[in-house]
């Protein structure tokens, strides 16, 4: 319907001040973590930042053991249930 | 109380859905489960619509706190899901809608094994019927699959309540617990509908082959009902949080790699239910009202995410990440609705996913459990890794894969509007949802420790899509499907099937004739042949000399050398029988 019009993203410098604006406000959060009294489970989950350490690590982890582990061993083709 | 059973205004009114035609079928459709609402809304506590049958009294009607949780959450989505499906001119659709709906509250509000199973059955087969209503093959093949399994469980179910029945000449439906075998089937029996892992294959299988709106339907019902039943009749047993935990954590390696976008969200529906399963299990008022909770939120942003997919599935015909991307240009109403659902599911701080999440992860860190607590929290990063962020940047940015729609009708956005209203204003004042519970709340989801937490760990998770995505190392969608537990039933059912196809003249052939022509024929012809080449070489040996004996051996080579397995397979065991026979002998 608007294939003319040049949209925020597609215009070039966008994904640059997009992610600009992400790490800042990931630097933000961290530095707010810092005055942030916590009340901790089990005294580790307490310190500075461990939630965003743990996510970052998590989803790494995640991701290459669905790619190197988990997509070769179940992977087929599309039609493979249909032969 | 003037009240009648919900299951009634629902199962009978989808009977005359065909009279109505135009404007009239579309006010219709929506005063049904807008009336069911009203009737739920205005139900209180207590015991009602009791049948007696025989010996048996039968109770519709057992109004709880519990049952009303579901019971608000299942009338409110049906009449979501059913301005959804406005368009949809078969009306076998919105029949089948209406009365899978219908069986839903009817289970939640079932006081007694008997009413409980009728429901139960209901579901499975007008649940099956909706995902045939896509009429491809491939539904008609899942559908079959759900109904299959569904039944099992049915199966599983009744005979143990016909044991428990026998164990205590009782038929009311109240804590069970585990203990001794009615128990135990009964639990497997509710696990195969909650999708319990090595029992789930049914669910990422079936609810993708549905039609956009029946896929609505299906994501609403069929597991809460489980979790329902679940917390009724399983509180506090262990084995459930260790088999929750393991809910929330598989799911989301399969959701990663999966391609078929409606696939990812049910991967990551079974991915939440864990969480509901987790907190049945640890069986706390902390965790059973976090439960409820999350049942209630879960199945808003659930509904909101498959609508927002299938309204990607209805405009464009695709629904593979591989085909799509760059949709926010033309459907810009549907990227923000999926938007709000993809934070809601993530948790993100003033949405429904962080207020009822929050109370079953707290639930776990209070009890002490810390490999729970972890599990929970690395599902609560994956599940925004797959749904909160693979989901909408696939369907509608990434790469621009050229396709130029436009947005659903407009019912459909009023649809997903609604809930994604609901997502934000029970995010907002979760107090509304709280004052529902079935216990009394103290729980304070918005301290600045909770929410500094929850947004470090999503958006670090984000960090990690970002850098992954840009470095090339984040899976590539891929035109493949992936194996799962269902592998055993389609691939096991596939050679049964093939065994039972082949005739039996044809095993006959194939097994009694070959074995024949090895064991009797082919042995006479050699040692025949044996025979003819002693007479000749003792006969003639001493005229014709080495000529003959060449090609003599000429012959036995040209009958070995016949490329038949078995053939050589007898000569080796001719071989062996003779060694073993030198062996012996010397």
């Amino acid at each position: 319907m608007d294939t003319d019009k040049v949209h925020f993203l597609d215009r070039p410098g966008s994904l640059k001040r997009i992610l600009k604006i992400f790490f800042s406000s990931l630097m933000i959060l961290v530095i707010i973590d810092l005055f942030v009294h916590k009340h901790p489970y089990f005294g580790f989950d307490g310190r500075p930042s461990f939630y965003g350490a743990f996510g970052f690590v998590a989803c790494v982890i995640l991701v290459l053991a669905a790619r190197f582990i988990l997509r070769p061993i179940v992977k087929r083709k599309e039609g493979h249930y249909n032969d | 109380m003037i009240n009648i059973p919900p299951v009634l205004i629902l199962t009978l009114g989808s009977l005359f859905i065909p009279l109505f035609k135009g404007h009239g079928r579309a006010i219709y459709l929506i005063a049904i489960p807008l009336l069911t609402m009203i009737d739920v809304f205005l139900l209180r506590e207590g015991t009602y619509w009791v049948v007696n049958i025989l010996d048996y009294s039968l109770t519709f009607g057992r109004v709880d706190r519990l049952s009303l949780v579901f019971g608000y959450i299942f009338s409110i989505i049906s009449l979501i899901t059913t301005i959804y499906s406005l368009h949809v001119k078969e009306n076998s659709h919105l029949m089948a809608g209406f009365i899978y709906a219908g069986s839903a509250l009817g289970a939640v509000f079932s006081g007694d094994f008997v009413s409980l199973f009728i429901f139960w059955e209901a579901m499975a087969f007008s649940a099956a019927y909706i995902v045939w209503l896509r009429h491809t093959r491939s539904s008609e093949g899942a559908g079959l699959r759900y109904l299959m399994v569904h039944i099992l469980g049915g199966l599983l179910l009744l005979g143990g309540i016909v044991i428990h029945y026998q164990n205590t000449g009782s038929l009311a439906f109240d804590y069970i617990g585990l203990k001794g075998l009615s128990s135990w089937l009964i639990l497997l029996g509710f696990g195969i509908n909650g999708a319990l892992p090595g029992l789930h294959a049914w669910l990422p299988d079936a609810y993708p082959e549905s039609t956009p709106e029946g896929t609505v339907f299906l994501s609403a019902f069929t597991t809460k009902t489980a979790v329902y039943v679940l917390a009724r009749g399983f509180p506090g047993t262990e084995l459930l949080i260790y088999l929750g935990a393991i809910m929330t954590a598989f799911p989301i390696f399969y959701a990663v790699i999966e391609n078929d976008l409606r696939r990812v969200l049910s991967y990551s529906l079974i991915n939440q239910v864990g969480f509901m399963v987790v907190g049945i299990g640890i069986g706390t008022q902390l965790s059973i009202n976090g439960t409820a909770a999350h049942a209630f939120s879960h199945i808003l942003y659930k509904a909101l995410l498959f609508m927002s997919m299938g309204a990607v599935l209805k405009q464009t015909g695709k629904i593979k990440a591989t085909d799509l991307g760059g949709l926010y240009k033309s459907m810009p109403l549907t990227t923000l609705f999926c938007l709000i659902g993809a934070a809601s599911i993530s948790g993100v701080p003033l949405t429904n996913g962080f207020i009822s999440k929050s109370m079953i992860v707290s639930a776990a860190g209070e009890g002490g459990l810390m490999a729970i607590w972890f599990a929970l929290i690395f599902a609560s990063a994956g599940v925004f890794h797959h749904s909160g962020i693979k989901i909408p940047f696939f369907a509608f940015f990434s790469h621009d894969s050229g396709i130029r729609t436009t947005e659903p009708p407009r019912h459909m956005l009023i649809a997903m509007g609604i809930a994604s209203f609901l997502c934000i204003f029970i995010g907002v004042l979760p107090g509304l949802l709280y004052s529902i519970l079935p216990y009394p709340v103290q729980y304070e989801p918005y301290t600045g420790a909770h929410v500094i937490d929850q947004l470090q760990l999503l958006a670090f998770s984000a960090l990690a899509f970002t850098l992954l995505m840009m470095s090339g190392i984040y899976p590539a969608e891929q035109r493949a499907i992936n194996l799962d537990m269902d592998w055993f039933y389609r691939k096991g059912a596939r050679i049964f099937m093939q065994i039972a196809h082949n005739p039996i003249a044809k095993f006959e052939y194939n097994t009694v004739g070959e074995a024949y022509e090895f064991l009797i024929i082919k042995p006479m012809l050699k040692i025949a042949h044996f025979l003819r080449l002693v007479d000749a070489k003792v006969v003639d040996g001493s005229v014709n000399g080495l000529g003959k004996c060449s090609l003599g051996m000429s012959d036995v080579l040209k009958i070995i050398h016949n490329g038949k397995t078995h053939d050589y397979a007898f000569l080796m065991a001719i071989g062996a029988v003779f060694i073993v026979v030198l062996v012996v002998l010397i």
